[in-house]
């Protein structure tokens, strides 16, 4: 069962990297960023059946991490959103060079 | 019939699915919709991995809470029309899919390869859930030995509340 639980993590975290590179909607990119950090917490889940229960409290400190980046990030969406009318992030080169 | 591994495999079935319906999904709202369906089955994994507590707040706290908060600020600025200019080109896709596919086998090879067991920590953490019970299993743990950087969350959790407030306030 670990075995196959990395393996469904992977494939996880690859189907949220590839939906971070993809798609431009600043919305569905945090969605799949959410993905990213969730193929992680199943990994870490697996990992505790073998190292200890260690693993299980790092999935809760993820979680809360998730959560607050949630919060700002939607936050500064909505900020974003006020000043261009949109939330495609092609629109926004205020920081490349 | 209903053994573990079928389980599993219907709950691996269901989270890839979602996964793709996440990415695939032309408005932010089904998107959204998908995710909730991947939350769900990444629960049923943790349940069938013994962590019960983990699957219970995945389902309250992102489920219930991150996911309802997605979607307010969805139908909060009317998104979901433009979805066209929403996706990257063709050839950039194609690419980026193969080479962190290609990743993802190798990294899957070389796991099943390996073939993991049960180890040590499963037997303990049985142990643990036998006698301090599911939630008391991770307490004891976090409210001991962990409990500085537990504090330390709180502080991060009053940051992110006053940074949104100030990032959302209407005049900065």
């Amino acid at each position: 069962m670990i075995t196959e639980a990395l393996v469904l993590s992977a494939i996880l975290f690859v189907i949220g990297t590839f939906g971070v590179l993809v798609r431009r909607n600043a919305i569905i990119m945090f969605l799949c960023i959410e993905l990213q950090l969730n193929a992680v917490n199943l990994s870490f889940v697996a990992f505790s059946r073998m190292f200890g229960i260690e693993g299980q409290l790092f999935v809760f400190f993820v979680m809360t991490v998730a959560a607050a980046e949630a919060a700002v990030g939607l936050a500064i969406i909505i900020s974003i959103f006020r000043h261009y009318e949109t939330v495609n992030v092609d629109s926004f080169n205020l920081l490349k060079w | 019939m209903l053994s573990a591994t079928f389980l599993f495999y219907l709950f691996a079935g269901l989270a890839i699915g979602g996964a793709i319906g996440v990415v695939m999904a032309r408005s932010p709202v089904g998107s959204l919709l998908f995710m909730v369906t991947t939350l769900a089955a990444m629960a049923g994994t943790f349940v069938l991995l013994e962590a019960h507590f983990l699957a219970a707040i995945q389902i309250i706290v992102y489920a219930g809470a991150i996911m309802v908060l997605f979607l307010f600020v969805i139908m909060l600025l009317n998104l979901g029309h433009d979805y066209q200019k929403d996706l990257k080109g063709g050839a950039f896709a194609v690419v980026s899919f193969g080479v962190i596919g290609g990743i993802a086998g190798l990294m899957a090879q070389q796991l099943g390869a390996t073939g993991m067991q049960d180890g040590p920590g499963g037997t303990a953490i049985d142990a643990l859930i036998a006698e301090h019970g599911a939630v008391g299993a991770i307490a004891t743990e976090l409210y001991t030995t962990y409990v500085v950087p537990f504090e330390i969350t709180g502080i991060l959790l009053l940051v992110a509340i006053v940074g949104a407030l100030v990032l959302a306030k209407r005049e900065v």
